[in-house]
């Protein structure tokens, strides 16, 4: 009999206190350096070819002089630096992201797979046309899924992000008052706008006027045609919007709006609401961007890149940026130049080349898998999923306003008053907890925000064990625990990170110690 | 020597025709830990109302105003380095910029202490 | 529905504890006439199989970069891109993240941002770099803007070299920015000649931006523009199309670069038909706060463990709102990130040989075009890409080498098609994917073409 070998019970209990470990490793957790300091000379992590010494140079003696200061890295130590730093992120395919107005969902592979083809991965934008008929095709089958689902006539696809789409949605506002000899200087935002709202519009010369909010959370229809005028150019309105709420009123703000000469810019952050049951179209609006990263489940990626199409009304449509793809006989054709225009008075260029091509095919392949049922369930599911949320906490925590709401549920920091416990230190439990905070401190317009997000993709399991953990921390932070609290997080790879010291003394790149790289005199 | 203050929490030390400006504590604690401080140029002048020096908190941002119209005769250079002491000594060593006044009949339209004291008083 | 983890049972049983008698409760603010009667027209849902087909039908009707003798570039170039790249950034903690806004659970996304900021300054000779802006284009009109704000000035001059889209997006920001009375001085192209800026320069400019390589492939010295436009209060704006080229060419912050722009594209991301791209984004310390984008940052925790979060963005919208320096919001986060790993895996030694190989691959195929009859071959100095003059209009060209199945450059004319001039260019870029082979078939393709 082998009375040899390693004990198999589980012995004594963890001490309290854990031992600091001699590595500055946790476990699992491992503690990893920069590039810079793990790297030497005399390594490297490809293996290219010698260049050939019977090449005469036609650099004109441009080269560079000295070296770059880059560190030499073997590619294990390459993988095994960035599967370190990929343990420190907290990602949806981990676990609840409910961040309000981000629409954190279900990213599929199949998305990934599609966008890797060659066909699609592996060709260049300048390619002759004739050689890209199966890219253009997908780009207009994208438009047709777009323009279906909100009921718009036309769409720019080439915005790169939900901003870019704003400035491009603006632009053609204003290219379509100019072509109409209308000089206007005014765009409304409500005060719950999210911050590219108006950092959009005055980046393109517009006043921004901010609209007052109702008691109900929604833009004040009193107020707002007190505001508007024969210079408004546009209002800027998210529906549903930053509170997660449908504007009642949509209907005749948009009215208002064209009556006074004005367009309607929807933000379509939040479509992911709406899909399939709503088509902004039927609704008034002129123009919308759609984040493709949001409501199309294209990965956000640690913040990017994004995508995000324009979709225009008959008013806007002529004005859309170069380029644009165009049925020609049994192929397609791709606008690129004025020139080729017909009729279509484009307002110019916004980007290099014809948009996220990668982006569109991941947000088609999400669209195709859901079809037209799947979207408007996805839809249906989201809202039901945050009025769930909202009913099973809005008796222990603050709901700003009445249900019930749409895709996100908001709450305000009310039911922390008298505890000492803020909106931030309650976020930082939460990650204690193995959960994302949601959005806090936005929208602007109530205090100590929490604007909670669960998107469809959790089950029913998924938000009831969240349900339970948000009850379970408001009633410590109500019974006068601030301690656990204020320290949060205690299991995260860093406490509380310094921002101030951050932002007053900044470093923004490494440099060698005693031996500062070259850098611009 | 007076102390004269604005809507937007600036104050003003008039001495000798010349106001020493910052911003008042209370709008200093709102900012929380002031990150960055940009100064005017010495030899510019504002009308009363101009933005004249932006100061930065890591979560917020906010333009100083000149209280009264006139020229830039100096500026609290140590603020560059430390923007702390807006912080540390708002109504001191955290102030921002010296104005030779063009017209002192402007601080007329200014509050005292006692003024502002109950003007926050009632923001709160 | 795969992606939909609710079943009919879970569905009733919330509606019973929100209270509401069915969905369409919920949807109950939502104006009557506004409400969908039907579904939307559009097919139902379908299974991975089957979206997998379709896709892969309208995939197989282009034709795969790779699959083919390639030498386009003009912006956006085909390199090898190491296996490890593509496997790390589908890593679900960098895939499935959003921006880091909680630093604590996000280091891996501040930190690598903080290591990509640092390896551009280093490549462009700056101090500092942002953490990504959409693409080169934008980034180029980003630029143009800063510069506007740093000067306080109105005028900027834009090289002809400069590539015609990244023009176009510049001149699109100046015609619909806020100021009315910005201007820009648009250079025509020069091709194999030098252009005379330093004499455009006064007073009044703002801003100087030449690219290098220029549209056309040249590269030049840029020292003493950089000089002159410093004498006049003017910055030195360079855009940098291919990052590769940083690897061989005298560093733009050498040369007296205020602002580098650049394309990332070539580096760690695949060519996908024109994006998802990085811009990259480098200028000096003292600038950094007129500077637009993310940054990261480097800290330190209650514990006194170094960290990085994001920083200075009082600069950016959410907090300044209409008084941004930008209204950019996302970056191109994955996209820096297989930047990030690309360059590390290559650091000195192979981004300076890969470089190398670059010219190499483009003097090799040079040497190939130039004996063929009505191929001249008009750049003088060059990195990985140059310009030929052809007896033919390029356009024809291109369609007919096509069709002989060889994707052999880019003809001016379609970047430029109302300058007569350049209708006879055609743009070619060879980099160290193309063998010797591929430069056989694409000269033995060429001359048949032009006989």
């Amino acid at each position: 009999m082998n009375r040899q070998g390693r004990p198999t019970s589980a012995g004594a209990p963890s001490p309290s206190a854990a031992p600091e470990t001699f590595s500055g490793n946790k476990g699992l957790e491992q503690d990893e350096p920069l590039l810079f300091e793990i790297g030497r000379d005399g390594i490297c992590g490809v293996d290219l070819p010698a260049p050939d010494k019977g090449i005469v140079s036609r650099l004109g003696g441009l080269e560079r002089d000295g070296a770059i200061g880059l560190p030499g890295v073997s590619e294990p130590e390459v993988v095994r630096h960035f599967v370190r730093l990929s343990q420190k992120n907290y990602a949806i395919d981990l676990g609840v992201y409910p961040l309000g107005s981000c629409t954190m969902k279900h990213n599929p592979r199949l998305n990934e797979k599609m966008a890797r083809l060659p066909g699609f991965g592996d060709i260049h934008p300048l390619q002759p046309v004739s050689t890209v008929q199966g890219a253009l095709e997908l780009m207009e089958e994208l438009a047709h899924w777009l323009t279906t689902i909100t009921s718009m006539p036309g769409v720019a696809l080439s915005p790169k992000a939900g901003a870019h789409g704003e400035l491009c949605g603006l632009i053609a506002i204003r290219a379509a008052l100019e072509a109409k000899g209308d000089k206007r200087s005014r765009v409304l935002v409500p005060e719950s706008a999210h911050g590219t709202n108006p950092a959009t519009a005055a980046a393109i010369g517009y006043e921004v006027d901010e609209i007052p909010a109702t008691a109900d959370g929604r833009v004040d229809l009193a107020a707002y045609r007190e505001k508007l005028g024969p210079d408004v150019a546009a209002i800027m309105l998210t529906n549903p919007n930053t509170c997660g709420l449908f504007e009642r009123d949509i209907i005749e703000i948009a009215e208002a709006t064209h009556d006074a000469g004005g367009y309607f810019y929807c933000d379509g952050a939040n479509l992911n609401a709406i899909m399939g049951r709503v088509r902004p179209g039927d609704l008034g609006v002129d123009a919308m961007h759609i984040n493709l990263h949001k409501t199309f489940s294209t990965p956000h990626g640690g913040g990017g890149p994004g995508a995000g199409p324009v979709v225009l009304s008959e008013a806007l449509a002529p004005f859309a940026p170069l380029p644009f793809v165009r049925r020609a006989g049994d192929g397609f054709e791709l606008v690129e130049d004025e020139s080729q225009t017909k009729g279509e008075n484009p307002f110019g260029r916004l980007v290099a080349f014809h948009g996220q091509m990668g982006m569109f095919v991941r947000a088609l392949s999400y669209m195709m898998s859901h079809g037209g049922d799947g979207l408007r369930q996805a839809a249906e599911d989201a809202v039901l999923n945050a009025n769930y949320i909202l009913a099973s906490l809005k008796d222990v925590m603050s709901a700003s306003f009445e249900g019930p709401c749409m895709h996100e549920a908001l709450f305000d920091d009310k039911f922390l008053d008298g505890t000492g416990v803020t909106t931030l230190d309650f976020a930082k439990a939460m990650i204690d907890e193995g959960y994302h905070p949601m959005t806090m401190y936005f929208p602007l317009v109530v205090h100590g925000a929490m604007l909670i997000e669960p998107t469809e993709s959790e089950s029913k399991e998924s938000l009831d064990r969240f349900i339970r953990t948000m009850r379970g921390l408001t009633e410590q932070a109500k019974a006068g625990d601030k301690t656990r609290f204020e320290g949060a997080p205690y299991f995260a790879p860093r406490a509380r990170l310094d921002e101030t010291g951050a932002a007053r003394k900044p470093v923004l790149r490494y440099t060698q110690p005693q031996q500062p790289a070259e850098a611009a005199e | 020597m007076t102390v004269k203050y604005t809507e937007d929490h600036e104050w003003a030390r008039v001495e000798g025709g010349e106001a020493t400006v910052g911003i008042s504590p209370y709008a200093a604690e709102q900012l929380g830990d002031v990150v960055y401080v940009e100064l005017p140029e010495v030899g510019k002048t504002f009308k009363a109302g101009d933005e004249a020096a932006t100061v930065e908190s890591v979560k917020a941002a906010s333009e100083v105003y000149a209280p009264v119209s006139g020229e830039i005769i100096a500026v609290n250079d140590a603020l560059e380095g430390n923007p702390a002491l807006v912080n540390e000594s708002a109504d001191g060593d955290g102030w921002f910029f010296k104005i030779k006044l063009a017209d002192e009949g402007e601080l007329a339209k200014l509050m005292n202490e006692a003024a502002y004291k109950d003007f926050v008083a009632g923001l709160e | 529905m795969r992606y939909l983890p609710l079943t009919p049972a879970d569905r009733a049983n919330m509606l019973d504890v929100i209270g509401a008698g069915g969905i369409d409760e919920l949807f109950k603010d939502v104006p009557q006439a506004a409400r969908l009667k039907s579904p939307v027209d559009l097919p139902n849902h379908a299974g991975e199989l089957e979206v997998e087909r379709r896709l892969s039908a309208m995939a197989a009707k282009n034709v795969a970069a790779g699959s083919v003798p390639f030498f386009i570039g003009a912006g956006a170039y085909r390199h090898h891109v190491p296996a490890t790249v593509d496997h790390l950034i589908q890593r679900s903690e960098f895939l499935t993240a959003y921006t880091p806004y909680q630093p604590e659970i996000s280091q891996g996304t501040t930190q690598a941002l903080f290591e990509f900021q640092t390896q551009v300054a280093l490549m462009t000779g700056m101090e500092v770099a942002n953490a990504s802006m959409y693409d080169g284009s934008t980034a180029c009109s980003e630029a143009v803007l800063m510069a506007f704000r740093i000067t306080k000035r109105k005028k900027a001059i834009l090289s002809g070299g400069l590539h015609p889209h990244y023009r176009a997006v510049v001149e699109t920001m100046e015609r619909f920015d806020a100021d009315a009375d910005n201007e820009l001085v648009v250079c025509p192209p020069v091709i194999g000649g030098a252009e005379d800026l330093i004499g455009k320069i006064d007073d009044t400019t703002a801003c100087v931006v030449v690219q290098n390589p220029g549209f056309f492939g040249d590269i030049q010295d840029l020292s003493a523009l950089g000089r002159a436009a410093h004498e006049k209060g003017a910055l030195l704006i360079v855009v940098v199309p291919e990052a590769v080229s940083l690897g061989l060419l005298k560093s733009p912050g050498a040369m007296g670069a205020d602002i580098v722009v650049g394309e990332g594209q070539s580096i760690g991301n695949a060519l996908s038909f024109g994006g998802p791209y990085l811009g990259l984004f480098a200028t000096r310390q003292k600038y950094v706060r007129q500077m637009p984008g993310r940054l990261s940052g480097e800290t330190v925790d209650a514990n006194g463990k170094r960290g990085y979060v994001l920083t200075l963005s009082t600069r950016e919208q959410h907090i300044r709102r209409e008084k941004a320096t930008s209204n950019i919001c996302t970056n191109s986060g994955l996209c820096c990130l297989a930047f990030t790993i690309h360059m590390a895996l290559l650091g000195e030694e192979g981004f300076t040989r890969l470089a190398k190989l670059n010219h190499e691959s483009a003097v090799k195929t040079a040497e190939a075009l130039e004996g063929i009859p009505g191929v001249d071959v008009l750049t003088p100095s060059f990195f990985n890409e140059f310009t030929v003059r052809l007896a033919n209009p390029a356009g024809e060209v291109v369609e007919a080498l096509a069709g002989k199945g060889v994707l052999g450059g880019v003809p001016a004319s379609r970047l430029m098609p109302d300058n007569d001039s350049v209708a006879d260019l055609l743009i070619v870029a060879s980099t160290e994917t193309n063998t010797d082979a591929d430069r056989a078939a694409f000269a033995a393709a060429l001359r048949e073409v032009l006989q």
